[in-house]
């Protein structure tokens, strides 16, 4: 049991990494990787956020949305499945919404570092991404707290390791046209071949 | 009519919003390995942006603003099923294809941005034709990585041999890294390298 687990964890992280094998949550990726310090608070945020929605959307899914779900309301044969896109990013909204209210009142020092990263996360795909891998996958319960925390820090890393990059690019003599936006595709590139070498890894 | 006119055009080239704004690169590189995928995945762009930028714009003034990202998402997450269920009705295949990423339109940061940015601002029809614009800008990526990727990758395109393959007989050896994901990579940033040598006021200064 706990193999399995230690298993698609591991998975997660490195092999089906969330941003550099499916690409998911680039915009942020890209947009926010300028400092090391600040990729990491979002890096941070992105794993508290992913560890708790793509649970809850696991319950949601099983307990409501899927077929024959509402049987204990007699209703049996309703399959609620189309609906899911919606109930999940509201789902998102509203779980961002309330950890922010909740950091802003017990926890202000985590706040104040979270703080402005908590509403750009509505929006990331990763967070969406994992929910809906997790639907996809049919991962039960136990398999989807540690699937959404494994992507969660294989985002985080990701993100780190190109601010790091970044921030020594300053020095190097780019050419013109490539500046910015299309050294950094280059080396999102770069890291994603660099990835894939996990690819083989069985567990 | 010149501002209809720039409303559609303008985000093609000059105002890109992958090429420029970095929107909406979560989904465009990963449906790009294959034409047929990347045709289906415009469209459904396409229709999203057009249709919640008309329909955001025609309530915007009826919107709280405290209240006005959450509205646009569920006008938007509404459309993404539309496109979602009509492809599994009627191109399955395709649907298992694209899997997660047809829903993940709806945290594709293009569609958002226009919504908030253009039609909270703009007329119905204005905001139609921006949304048709950014849609049409963010295909022309997609269909450029998808025509580099399928026709080098696999000498086909839309599944259709144009290359004879050297495993089949022919001449062409594919380069089998344009079907991995990181290409996509690198063919966006040689596509925003090539942009902005043409548009050199595009050219980012960093210190």
């Amino acid at each position: 049991m706990l193999e399995a687990y230690l298993n698609l964890f591991i998975k997660a992280v490195f092999v089906e990494n969330i941003a550099l094998a499916f690409f998911l949550g680039m915009c942020t990726f890209i947009a926010v990787s300028k400092k090391v310090s600040t990729a990491f608070g979002l890096g941070v945020a992105v794993v508290v956020v992913q560890g708790i929605t793509v649970p809850i959307n696991n319950l949601v899914y099983r307990h409501l949305l899927k077929e024959d779900a509402l049987a204990f309301l007699g209703l049996g044969q309703t399959d609620l499945t189309f609906i899911g896109l919606i109930s999940y990013i509201g789902v998102i909204a509203a779980s961002v919404q309330i950890l922010e209210m909740f950091l802003d009142k017990f926890v202000p020092s985590l706040y104040n570092a979270l703080g402005i990263f908590l509403p750009l996360i509505t929006v990331n795909c990763a967070i969406l991404g994992g929910s809906l891998f997790m639907v996809e996958r049919d991962y039960g319960f136990g398999e989807s707290v540690v699937y959404g925390l494994g992507s969660g820090i294989g985002w985080a890393l990701a993100i780190v390791a190109l601010a790091g990059i970044r921030e020594k690019m300053r020095y190097s003599d780019v050419p013109l046209g490539l500046r910015g936006l299309g050294i950094t595709f280059m080396t999102v590139g770069l890291m994603a071949m660099a990835f894939m070498a996990f690819s083989g890894i069985q567990l | 009519m010149g501002k209809s006119r720039e409303a559609l055009l303008s985000p093609i080239f000059n105002q890109n919003p992958i090429a420029l704004q970095i929107l909406g690169i979560c989904s465009a590189l990963a449906v790009t390995s294959k034409l047929e995928t990347a045709v289906t995945m415009c469209f459904a762009v396409i229709f999203v942006t057009a249709f919640s930028g008309a329909s955001v714009s025609l309530i915007r003034n009826h919107i709280p603003s405290s209240i006005r990202i959450i509205v646009q998402m569920t006008i938007i997450a509404s459309l993404v099923i539309v496109v979602d269920q009509f492809l599994k009705a009627y191109a399955f295949d395709m649907s298992k294809q694209l899997s997660v990423f047809v829903g993940l339109i709806i945290t594709n940061c293009i569609v958002m941005g226009r919504a908030e940015a253009f039609a909270m601002k703009e007329g119905v029809g204005l905001s139609f034709l921006d949304g048709v614009g950014n849609g049409l800008g963010y295909s022309i990526i997609l269909l450029v990585v998808g025509v580099i990727r399928e026709l080098f990758g696999s000498g086909q395109l839309f599944g259709q041999e144009i290359l004879a393959m050297a495993s089949t007989g022919g001449w062409y050896v594919p380069n089998g890294l344009l079907l991995l994901p990181p290409s996509a990579f690198f063919i966006i940033g040689g596509f925003i390298w090539v942009l902005r040598s043409f548009k050199t006021e595009q050219i980012e200064e960093e210190g």
